[in-house]
């Protein structure tokens, strides 16, 4: 009995307490705000928004957890969506088969792991931040997208890659059946495997990390070629929900991604933070606009309110430290 | 020589890249080294670099902020809404409210940081969204056109006929950066509270055990960086002669970019006036130059964002390994991984 609690606690473990009362928090004052909130339309809405969000979310966090972050994620969804259209549209637009799509998702994720790849090796190999790295990766990407595209959106894709984005299996969304096997993957690469195991190490302290024999270097550029595969998957559910590529599409998750790793508990410093609570703060954040949505407010507001809660959570977290070393 | 080189790296670096540069496209395009080209550069950089030298003393105190661009937006509207009930009001009124929104809005951000120990990029990411969302909830997007006139009007500070009939003009923006430019670079080198925003920066505790106030520190960077973002604000209404809300969304990280290239650290501690502006112009000249020899503009954020990543890969890479003639005896390059701090 106590191994199961122990297993327990490892899976909701204290850091899993700070979104859960959130997520109890927003479903009892939507329930009693708004009686249509606690219906299967309302979550319904919200597995079908939450996987673009949530995927490029996953594909910010690995980054964080070595101490860094990966700024391009939206546009390498971006340039990754682009990759796949054309290559439907070279292969026959509305009437490319199965081959192509696969061909080019293929390509798709090869060029989220490229872009990935370059960051990774400029940060590993000449120790420059992160955020600068992804920066001008970002501005880069934006803009080779914008040149290539010449700021127009791609459309006219065969029907079955529209199930994708709309479809259902057993009553389950499909984009939120691609968003939990990459919860899965993640949760599983971070807390099983020695790349995780390496990512922790790094994001906690780097040089001691390489004292103990990890080959840091390696580790940072897959971390980054990983994030631009992620980035990648979702760049391919963009295309299939919203049926058309427009460079641009999506860029204004970028900050709401970071600001869903922090939500979730994951330290900025890196080193620190699991999947699993990130993925409850991204269902809080989803719901909240849903809830406030229902009440008539419109998106801008509900970005608002995703910083207040942010600063909220900061805030309380602040008054829970100082009441913690009082009462010890 | 060599001592001076070492102190200024950076600065001397962008100051070679960018004389390269301009020798380059004096030679193949026919307009780039005109009178009115370099002034057209200084109109189009001015506001891009008051925000710059906001941002760069947040980020020599170790802070980082992502905020600043959105809360120009917000002393735009306001200042633009507050001018029209009083009246219409002059540039004494509008410098003044426009600063007082921008350094109240700074504030706040000092005030999460400092008060509730949270990281200055979580908190004003939280503040950005916070900022950009109300923003756009109360304006429902909409746009102000109807400026006062003396807001509007071009001021033309200095101008010169060029021999081709065109007009080489230097208006209000360009003097207000000088100023401001002028103002940052006397404040954190000639000040004490400036020398101690490099202190706090590079390290914070050890600042503290100095007995520098470190909840001054914050709120003098953030207020400064507020102020500054509240004049840009002002200067970008004026040179787009209108207001819109979500006009400066995405310039943070560009600003970010150009300030990082001129040298300054993110982590705190290091960053000069001089490269900062470098940073920008560096920028600046090179979409004006691309722009120049025809270039689509659809290829300059391709070619800009390529530039950037070459030279922090360049820079990062220590200058030693490149060349050797400025190697150091002894490495001091072993910096742990830079890091963004509150």
């Amino acid at each position: 009995m106590n191994a199961l609690a122990a297993r327990f606690n490892a899976i909701f473990g204290a850091d899993m307490a700070g979104p859960l009362a959130a997520l109890a928090a927003v479903l009892v004052v939507f329930g009693f705000a708004s009686p249509h909130f606690l219906t299967g339309a309302t979550f319904g809405s919200v597995a079908f928004q939450l996987p673009e969000l949530g995927v490029l979310t996953l594909a910010m966090l690995m980054p964080i957890l070595t101490g860094g972050l990966n700024l391009a994620i939206t546009f390498t969804a971006n340039i990754a969506g682009l990759t796949l259209a054309w290559t439907l549209q070279a292969n026959g637009g509305i009437d490319a088969g199965p081959g192509a799509f696969l061909l080019g998702s293929a390509l798709a994720l090869a060029v989220g792991a490229a872009s990935g790849l370059i960051m990774g090796l400029v940060i590993a190999f000449t120790r420059a931040h992160p955020i600068l790295v992804s920066l001008s990766m970002m501005i880069f990407l934006r803009g080779l997208g914008e040149f290539l595209t010449r700021g127009g959106d791609i459309s006219g894709f065969p029907t079955f890659v529209a199930p994708i984005g709309h479809g259902s299996i057993l009553g389950i969304p499909v984009p939120l059946l691609i968003l939990i096997a990459c919860v899965i993957a993640s949760h599983i690469l971070l807390s099983r495997s020695k790349l995780g195991f390496s990512t922790y190490m790094i994001g906690s302290n780097i040089e001691s990390a390489r004292y103990s024999g990890i080959n840091t270097r390696k580790v940072l550029v897959l971390v980054y070629m990983l994030s631009g595969v992620v980035a990648a998957v979702a760049g391919i559910i963009m295309l299939a929900r919203f049926n058309s590529v427009r460079v641009g599409h999506g860029e204004s998750y970028l900050l709401i991604t970071v600001l869903a790793c922090f939500l979730g508990g994951i330290n900025p410093f890196g080193g620190f933070g699991r999947v699993l609570p990130v993925f409850v703060a991204l269902v809080v954040l989803q719901l909240l606009s849903s809830g406030l949505n229902l009440l008539g407010a419109n998106q801008h507001l509900t970005t608002a309110v995703w910083g207040i809660l942010l600063i909220v959570v900061m805030v309380l977290r602040w008054f829970s430290a100082k009441f913690i070393r009082i009462v010890k | 020589m060599r001592k001076l080189f070492l102190a200024y790296t950076t600065e001397f670096v962008l100051f070679a890249v960018i004389i390269a540069m301009s020798v380059v496209l004096a030679f193949t395009t026919d307009r780039f080294f005109t009178l009115g080209n370099a002034f057209d550069l200084l109109n189009i950089s001015a506001v891009n670099i008051i925000f710059a030298v906001g941002l760069l003393v947040v980020l020599i105190s170790g802070g980082i902020d992502i905020s600043f661009a959105v809360a120009a937006s917000i002393v735009q509207y306001v200042t633009a809404l507050a001018l029209e009930r009083i009246g219409g009001g002059g540039w004494l009124s509008g410098f003044l409210i426009a600063a007082g929104i921008g350094i109240v809005l700074g504030m706040i951000n000092a005030f999460l940081i400092h008060r509730f120990r949270i990281i200055s990029i979580v908190a004003t990411i939280a503040t950005f969204n916070v900022y950009f969302g109300l923003l756009m909830f109360f304006t429902k997007g909409v746009s102000i056109y109807n400026l006062p006139d003396w807001l509007t009007s071009r001021v033309i500070i200095y101008e010169r006929e060029m021999a081709d009939g065109s007009w080489a003009e230097i208006t209000l923006p360009v003097v207000v950066m000088a100023v401001c430019t002028l103002a940052t670079w006397l404040f954190i080198t000639r000040t004490t509270t400036g020398r101690q925003l490099y202190a706090f920066g590079d390290n914070p505790e050890g600042a503290r055990r100095f007995g520098i106030n470190i909840g001054a520190m914050q709120f003098i960077a953030f207020g400064w960086l507020g102020l500054m973002a509240g004049i840009a604000g002002l200067m970008q209404a004026h040179y787009a002669q209108e207001v819109v809300p979500n006009a400066l969304y995405g310039r943070e990280l560009d600003v970010l970019a150009a300030v990082v290239l001129g040298g300054a650290r993110l982590g705190g501690g290091k960053g000069s006036v001089l490269g900062c502006v470098l940073g920008v112009l560096l920028v600046s000249i090179t979409q004006n130059g691309l722009n120049l020899m025809g270039v689509s503009p659809f290829a300059f954020k391709m070619i800009v964002g390529a530039i950037i990543l070459v030279a922090i890969t360049l820079s990062s890479a220590r200058i030693g390994n490149l060349v050797p003639v400025f190697a150091t005896r002894k490495s001091t390059g072993n910096r742990p991984a830079d890091r963004v701090e509150g």
